[in-house]
C-alpha cells in the first residue's frame, strides 16, 4: 500500500486496532457499525468474538484486560447497543480497568434529530468513562483512537469510549497512525516525591505495629513482585483488598486475609490497631474501612501511595501522601530501605505478630464441616485444591463472591476477576469468556450463584460458538443469598423478594447449549464432580451445586459499623 | 467557605458539560460559572465560584485536574486576586424616579446604556458585594429585569494562569 493511499473510516478503525496489536474484539453488529464489520470481514488479524448481548461484550473485554497485560476492546452499535453496554462500562470504570469501547453512531447529519437507534452516547457515558470522544471528521479518527488507547492504559487506567458516526466510517482519509499523541492537558505523575518517600521510609522503619494494606492499584500497575519483595524484607503483616487479592501470596503466613466487611478478624483488628498503616494502591473504600469516624478514632499514622491524587485524603486523612505509580514508588522505597541498616524493632514486631496470631487463632473462617448439606465454602476449597490454587477464577456478586475471595487462596495477581466497585451481578460468565480468550490454555472457573448466572446466561451460547471450556460452579442456594443474609440480620428475617422461585433445570439448560451439565447434591460428591469437570478440558461444564440455603458469610461488619464490631457467626445474632 | 476556582481547559465541544457534570455527580455546589475562549482560541478559561469546606475544595480541584481536557486549575482565593461581575439592570424610570435612578447609577459607577421614555438599562461592573449593594440601594419595585454574568477572576500582580 502506498503511503498516501486513502482508506475508509471503517478501514482506518481496523488498521488502528492492528497497529495496537489488538487480537480480539468483543462485539455485536448493528446498523451504525456495518462498515466497520465489513472492514473486519476483509482481514484476519483482528478476530471478532460475537457475544449474545452487548453487556457480555463489555464484561468479556473488561476481563480480558483484568487477566492479562493487554487491553480489552469492544465494538457495539448505536442506541440500544450503547445502552446495553453501559453497565459493563460502569463496571470497568469503578475498578479502573483499561478498555477501549468503539461505538457506532447515527450519521453526523442525523445527530440530534432523534434518528433511529440514536442516543447521546457521549452524554450517557460521560460519568462512567475515563474519557470519551465523538469523532466527526474521518481525518481525526486515527489520532483519536490512538489517544483512546493511550489514555486508557496510562495514569489511573480506565475505559475510554470512541463514538463514530456511520458516515465517518464511509468517508476516506489518508491513514497515518501517530507514534505519539502529545496532550498538554494530560500528563500523569509517575514518580513519587523523593522527600515524601524518605519520610515514609523513616515511618516504616520506626513502626512497632505495622500493617501493609494494598488494593487493586498493585495489580493494575503489575507491581506484585515489588510488593512481595517489600513485605518479605520487612516481615510485616499484609492484607489485600477484594480488588487486590493475589498481589501478595496468600499462602504466606504474613498474609492475614482480606480486610473489610467480610474480611478476616485478624486483618480488621490489625487495620485498627496498627501504629503505621501503609496503604498502597488502595482507596479506603467504605466496604474496607467500615464507619470512617470509627476508623479515624484509632490512632495510627497513615502512608498512602496512589497514582490518583483524588483518592488521597478522600475518605480518610493521611499523614504521608505519595502521588505516583505504585510500582515506581515501591521500587524507590525498597531501594531506600536497602540503603540503610536501620530496621524496625524486632522485639516490637515479634510482639505484634504474637498479637496477630492470637487474633488469627479465632479461626474466623471456620464453618460446619460435618453438615449433610453442601457448604459453599467447601466447594470453593475443593476447587482450590483440585486446581492447585493456580486457576483463573471469576465470580459474580453476592455471597458466593465473598466465599470465593475468602477460600480460594490466590498466590498470583490477575487470577481473581470480579466486580468490586460497582458490584455487578452477571459479570461472572462473560468474565470467564474474556479470561479464556486471553489465556486459551488456562483453567478458568466461574464461581456464581443461581441468581447472578441468570443475568448474562445467554453467553452460554457464545461459549459454545467459540468452544470456550470454562467451568461454571453454580452455588445454588435458591436465594439472593447476600440480600437474604442482610434481611435476616437487619430486617427481622423478612425475606422480601429474595427467594428465587421457578429456577430452570440447569443441567438440561447446559445440555441444550451443547455443554455438560451436572447437578451435585451431596458433600461427598463435590470433589469428584469438580475433578471430573476439570478433566473435560475441551468442554464448557456447568456444575449446579445445591448448597445449604441458610449459610451466611462470616465475619460480617454491618454497614455503618466500625471494623472491630464484627459478627463472627450465627450464634452472635 | 467561598472559593473562586480558575480553570484553563481545551476549547472543545463537551468540555463544559464534563466540568458541570463533575459538580452535579459529586454533589458539589456551583454558585456561578463563566466560560469563554482565551486569546489562544484552543483554550477556554472558566471561573467557578463554589462553596465548601477545605476538604471539599481540595477534592474539587483534584477532580477537576483529573478531567482529561483540563490543563490547569488554580484556586484564586488562595492568594490575592480581583473578581468582577457584569450586571445589566432594566428599571422603570419615570417622573422623579428618572433623575434619581441616573444619580444612583453614577454613584455606583454604572452607565445607562439603553433609554426609553419609561426605562433605563444600567450596566454595572464590580464584585458581587457591589452589585448586590446596588440592588439593595434602588427601589425594588422599579426593577424590571436583571441579568448577571457570574464572576470572572484573575490573580493580582505577577500571579498568572497560563499554559
Amino acid at each position: 500500500m502506498s503511503a498516501n493511499e486513502e482508506l475508509t473510516g471503517a478501514e482506518i478503525v481496523v488498521r488502528c486496532l492492528q497497529e495496537e496489536n489488538v487480537e480480539h474484539v468483543f462485539g455485536y453488529p448493528g446498523g451504525a457499525v456495518l462498515y466497520i464489520y465489513d472492514a473486519l470481514f476483509n482481514q484476519d488479524r483482528v478476530k471478532h468474538i460475537l457475544v449474545r448481548h452487548e453487556q457480555g461484550a463489555v464484561h468479556a473485554a473488561d476481563a480480558y484486560s483484568r487477566s492479562s497485560d493487554r487491553i480489552g476492546v469492544c465494538l457495539v452499535t448505536s442506541g440500544p447497543g450503547v445502552t446495553n453496554a453501559v453497565t459493563g462500562i460502569a463496571t470497568a470504570y469503578l475498578d479502573s480497568i483499561p478498555m477501549v469501547i468503539l461505538t457506532g453512531q447515527v450519521p453526523t447529519h442525523a445527530i440530534g434529530l432523534d434518528a433511529f437507534q440514536e442516543c447521546d452516547t457521549v452524554g450517557i457515558t460521560r460519568p462512567i468513562v475515563k474519557h470519551n470522544f465523538l469523532v466527526k471528521d474521518v481525518r481525526e479518527l486515527a489520532a483519536t483512537i490512538r489517544k483512546a488507547f493511550y489514555i486508557a492504559r496510562t495514569g489511573r487506567p480506565g475505559p475510554v469510549l470512541v463514538d463514530i458516526p456511520k458516515d465517518v466510517t464511509a468517508k476516506k482519509a489518508v491513514f497515518q497512525y501517530p507514534a505519539e499523541v502529545p496532550m498538554r492537558s494530560y500528563n500523569p505523575v509517575l514518580k513519587g516525591h523523593t522527600g515524601q518517600i524518605k519520610k515514609a521510609v523513616q515511618m516504616i522503619l520506626s513502626a512497632r505495629r505495622p500493617m501493609i494494606y494494598t488494593g487493586g492499584g498493585v495489580i493494575l500497575s503489575d507491581s506484585s513482585r515489588e510488593l512481595n519483595e517489600l513485605v518479605d524484607m520487612l516481615g510485616f503483616p499484609c492484607t489485600n483488598t477484594l480488588m487486590g487479592l493475589g498481589a501478595y501470596k496468600a499462602s504466606d503466613r504474613k498474609f492475614v486475609g482480606m480486610p473489610g466487611m467480610h474480611g478476616t478478624y485478624e486483618a480488621n483488628l490489625a487495620m485498627q490497631n496498627c501504629d503505621v498503616l501503609v496503604a498502597i494502591g488502595a482507596r479506603f473504600d467504605d466496604r474496607v474501612i467500615g464507619n470512617p469516624a470509627d476508623f479515624a478514632k484509632h490512632q495510627r499514622q497513615i502512608i498512602h501511595i496512589d497514582i490518583d491524587p483524588s483518592s488521597i485524603s478522600k475518605r480518610v486523612k493521611v499523614d504521608v501522601p505519595i502521588v505516583g505509580d505504585v510500582k515506581e514508588v515501591m521500587i524507590e522505597v525498597i531501594r531506600q530501605i536497602r540503603a540503610t541498616d536501620v530496621r524496625p524493632d524486632p522485639r516490637a514486631l515479634a510482639d505484634w505478630w504474637k498479637q496477630i496470631e492470637e487474633w488469627r487463632s479465632r479461626d474466623c473462617l471456620k464453618y460446619d464441616r460435618s453438615s449433610e448439606k453442601i457448604k459453599p465454602q467447601y466447594v470453593v476449597e475443593k476447587l482450590w485444591e483440585a486446581t492447585g490454587g493456580d486457576a483463573f477464577i471469576t465470580s459474580d456478586v453476592g455471597q458466593h463472591q465473598m466465599w470465593a475471595a475468602q477460600f480460594y487462596r490466590f498466590d498470583k495477581p490477575r487470577r481473581w476477576i470480579n466486580s468490586g466497585g460497582l458490584g455487578t451481578m452477571g459479570v461472572g460468565l462473560p468474565y470467564a469468556m474474556g479470561v479464556q480468550m486471553a489465556h486459551p490454555q488456562a483453567t478458568v472457573a466461574c464461581i456464581t450463584g443461581e441468581a447472578s448466572i441468570q443475568m448474562c446466561l445467554q453467553e452460554l451460547s457464545t461459549c459454545k460458538q467459540y468452544r470456550l471450556p470454562v467451568k461454571v460452579l453454580n452455588l445454588n442456594n435458591g436465594y439472593l443469598g447476600m440480600v437474604r443474609q442482610w434481611q435476616q440480620i437487619e430486617y427481622g428475617s423478612r425475606y422480601s423478594e429474595s427467594y428465587i422461585e421457578a429456577l430452570p433445570d440447569f443441567v438440561k439448560l447446559a445440555e441444550s447449549y451443547g455443554h455438560i451439565g451436572m447437578q451435585i447434591t451431596r458433600p461427598a460428591d463435590v470433589e469428584g464432580a469438580i475433578r471430573e469437570a476439570l478433566s473435560r478440558k475441551d468442554r464448557t461444564v456447568f456444575m449446579d451445586f445445591l448448597t445449604d440455603p441458610a449459610e451466611n458469610v462470616w465475619p460480617m461488619v454491618q454497614a455503618g459499623k466500625g471494623l472491630t464490631q464484627m459478627l463472627l457467626g450465627s450464634e452472635e445474632l | 467557605m467561598r472559593h473562586i476556582i480558575s480553570i484553563l481547559l481545551e476549547n472543545e465541544a463537551g468540555a463544559l458539560s464534563r466540568v458541570a457534570g463533575l459538580f452535579s455527580a459529586r454533589g458539589y455546589n456551583i454558585e456561578t460559572l463563566t466560560v469563554a475562549p482565551t486569546e489562544d482560541a484552543s483554550l477556554s478559561r472558566m471561573t467557578i465560584v463554589t462553596v465548601g469546606s477545605d476538604d471539599v475544595i481540595e477534592q474539587i480541584t483534584k477532580h477537576l485536574n483529573r478531567l482529561i481536557e483540563v490543563v490547569k486549575v488554580v484556586d484564586l482565593s488562595e492568594g490575592s486576586h480581583i473578581e468582577r461581575e457584569l450586571m445589566l439592570v432594566k428599571v422603570r424610570a419615570t417622573g422623579k424616579e428618572r433623575e434619581e435612578m441616573k444619580r444612583m447609577a453614577e454613584i455606583f459607577r454604572g452607565r445607562v446604556i439603553d433609554v426609553t421614555d419609561k426605562t433605563y438599562t444600567i450596566e454595572l461592573t464590580g464584585d458581587v458585594a457591589k452589585l448586590d449593594a446596588f440592588i439593595e440601594a434602588i427601589d425594588r419595585a422599579l426593577i424590571l429585569e436583571t441579568v448577571r454574568t457570574g464572576v470572572s477572576g484573575i490573580g493580582r500582580g505577577e500571579r498568572v494562569l497560563k499554559v
